[in-house]
């Protein structure tokens, strides 16, 4: 039908084929066809681009948009002045991915000696299978950058930061440390953790080929830098209550010590300091000993030093006055089958006189005037057996026994001290009651504002009662007291001294805790001060011969460092000539 | 109508490369303030590290230590002490 053989003088307009008339379901079965494959490309687009996208946005995303970490620093501990006590500061951790850094002899030469780590052991270090190793952490940020300056592949850095407490063991104890991700493993590093911690904030950026930040995209989360905390201590007399206090624990050859400074006006804790200390910049080799907080968190059977508390319920119960007599002789009482007695026998004393010349059986005899519960009502009011709540690790309440199972013989030992313990903290924080007036005001380790209220302070003994055993507390420090070394010349004083022995497995050993405490100026007092030397081991163990002489270096240091003006009418201190005859 | 058209391609060319430009901009700016920020941040670790520093050389014991062998200071004996109060009463000479 075709003649083909004419095919080449056909022009294509006259090509035989084209008057085929082909079936029409051919050529629309073609177009369904390619618009049926358009149709899926569209749905497969409409599907990648709108329905289920996650996956190549964040494949895109990661080809220039960079998550970056914007780190937030630990508060600042400082003192009431604003002196830094413990300040964070930024450091570099090298680390290494050991598959990653292959570097030549000479690269780990330079390394090691930028980290100042032996060869081998870097090589070593380098050489393991672990996916990641830290090679060296906290390194000066200086260090860092020569580092990074190498550019060695596989070795990258961190940021982490570093404490620093530039006061050291000094202030130890309250401070406290930190563990290594910025964790407070003591003191007031661990009570305000919270507050102290930052918490880092976050951005998305990105980043063009040179690794600058071109933009930000999304919202940028900002860091919380932690909170600084203003502590009520004051870094100076922080240092003399540490200075003296060293001093006397190695004067008198004693195991440990402690002292506490408080301002009675506002229940401040101006210092508080121990020994045995330790340095918090390097914890290497660290004993249980020197971590200890004594003074929070060691309970001390106290002696004498309570004697004040019998005598002011007794004359707040109107049992006795301040001259009433009592008959200390021959120094020696016996109660059921238990003995008290006197280091130094006395005849008749006056209530004055038997705090003066501190004697037990005269307590005792006071104390039996009074019925248990009331003498346990008032321990319990002044703070003895309860938390001092001042939100610190590791604080004890001391024991204080319900009065219901107190034997006789135990309200009299209790009367002078013994058979309670208490803590030195306690002990600070109940002579506020006499250096006020016969109100407790809780104590608190940060700063009060001026301006702040008031906190709620609790009536114990009338405003009478507190300044009879004021002045019965002065007489002690005066000459036929029992601590005459703990005079301050220029001020009034009071205070009590406390010896007492220490119970070593329910037996009283012959060891020693030797006390002092005491307020000036006692014509308005401000400041208590609290010392306790434990196990005194020279010739000397009396409170009053151990603790007394560290109380008024302390107390004197203390009052100047704050001006306050000293109360004695200065005749007597003016004349030599009358100092000499003292 | 011709006219018109070329006019308002004109006119889109000129806001493309303004945009160009704008954006161009941004970015400098953006990262002139990267940059002050990151001095800003190195400031205050410098901040920081010179507080470290003053508290250092500032600590009591030193300070006690200088004061007393270097420089001879003594604390005054009481007889020595006059207190100025507002008060007449406390004024004991």
């Amino acid at each position: 039908m075709i003649n083909f053989k004419g095919a080449r003088a056909h022009k294509f307009a006259e090509s035989p084929v084209l008057k085929l008339r082909l079936p029409a379901w051919r050529s629309r079965l073609m177009a369904l066809a390619i618009l049926s494959c358009f149709a899926v490309l569209i749905g497969r687009s409409f599907y990648l681009q709108v329905l289920n996208n996650d996956f190549l946005q964040e494949k895109g995303d990661s080809r220039y948009r960079r998550d970056l970490e914007i780190s937030a620093s630990r508060g600042r501990i400082a003192d009431r002045h604003g002196d830094v006590l413990a300040i964070s500061t930024p450091m570099k951790s090298v680390w290494a991915i050991p598959s990653d850094a292959r570097l030549t002899p000479q690269q780990t030469k330079q390394l090691a000696g930028l980290l100042e780590i032996d060869i081998k052991e870097l090589a070593r270090r380098l050489a393991s299978d672990k996916p990641f190793v830290f090679l060296k952490r906290q390194l000066p940020p200086d260090v860092g950058e020569q580092v990074a300056a190498l550019k060695l592949p596989g070795i990258g850095q961190d940021k982490e930061y570093r404490r620093y407490y530039p006061s050291g063991e000094m202030t130890a104890h309250v401070v406290g440390f930190t563990g290594v991700d910025d964790k407070g493993l003591e003191g007031v590093e661990l009570a305000y953790q919270s507050q102290l911690l930052g918490h880092s904030g976050s951005r998305s950026v990105i980043k063009d080929r040179r690794g600058q930040i071109v933009e930000d995209v999304g919202s940028i989360k900002p860091p919380q830098d932690g909170r600084d905390i203003r502590l009520s201590l004051d870094a100076k007399i922080q240092y003399l209550a540490y200075s003296q206090l060293k001093q006397a624990v190695t004067d008198y050859k004693a195991k440990a010590g402690g002292a506490v400074v408080v301002d009675a006006k506002t229940g401040e804790i101006l210092a508080l300091v121990n020994w045995p200390t330790y340095n918090p910049n390097n914890r290497e080799r660290l004993s249980g000993a020197q971590l200890r907080n004594r003074a929070m968190t060691d309970t001390f059977e106290p002696g004498s030093v309570l004697k004040p508390f019998t005598i002011a319920q007794a004359l707040e119960s109107g049992k006795v006055r301040f001259d009433t007599i009592i008959n200390c002789a021959p120094g020696k009482l016996t109660i059921g089958t238990a003995t008290i007695s006197d280091s130094h026998p006395h005849g008749a004393l006056t209530v004055a006189e038997v705090i003066q010349k501190s004697s037990n059986v005269g307590a005792a005899k006071v104390a039996a005037m009074l019925s248990a519960q009331q003498m346990w009502d008032m321990f319990d009011a002044v703070g003895f057996g309860q938390v001092s709540h001042l939100g610190f690790p590791g604080e004890v309440s001391g024991r204080l026994r319900p009065w219901k199972s107190w034997r006789p013989i135990e309200q009299a030992t209790m009367s002078y001290g013994h058979g309670i313990s208490v803590s030195l903290i306690q002990l600070a924080r109940a002579y506020t009651v006499f250096a006020r007036e016969g109100d407790m005001i809780p104590l608190t380790l940060t700063l009060t504002k001026a301006d702040d209220n008031p906190v709620g302070t609790t009536p114990v003994f009338s405003q009478q009662t507190a300044r009879e055993v004021r002045a019965m507390l002065e007489m002690a420090v005066q000459p036929g007291g029992t601590a005459p070394k703990a005079q301050i010349p220029g001020y009034r004083v009071a205070g009590k001294t406390g010896t007492a022995y220490k119970l070593e497995g329910g037996q009283y050993a012959k060891k020693y805790v030797a006390s002092f405490v005491g307020l000036a100026p006692a014509s308005d007092p401000r400041l208590v001060v609290a010392i306790m030397i434990d196990e005194p081991g020279g010739a000397q163990h009396y409170g009053g011969d151990v603790a007394g002489p560290v109380f008024a270096g302390v107390m004197s240091g203390a009052l100047r460092t704050l001006g306050i003006a000293p109360d004695i009418s200065l005749q007597v201190a003016q004349t030599p000539a009358s100092k000499e005859k003292l | 109508m011709v006219r018109f058209n070329i006019l308002l391609l004109l006119a889109a060319v000129l806001c493309a490369l303004s945009v160009v430009t704008s954006q161009h901009q941004s970015r400098k700016l953006f990262q002139a303030m990267e940059s002050e920020q990151e001095r800003a941040k190195q400031l205050d670790v410098e901040y920081d590290q010179l507080q470290i520093e003053l508290s250092t050389w500032a600590t009591s014991p030193r300070i006690d230590k200088i004061a007393r062998e270097k420089l001879k200071m003594r604390t005054p004996e009481p007889a020595k002490i006059i207190t100025a109060s507002a008060s007449r009463s406390e004024v004991a000479r």
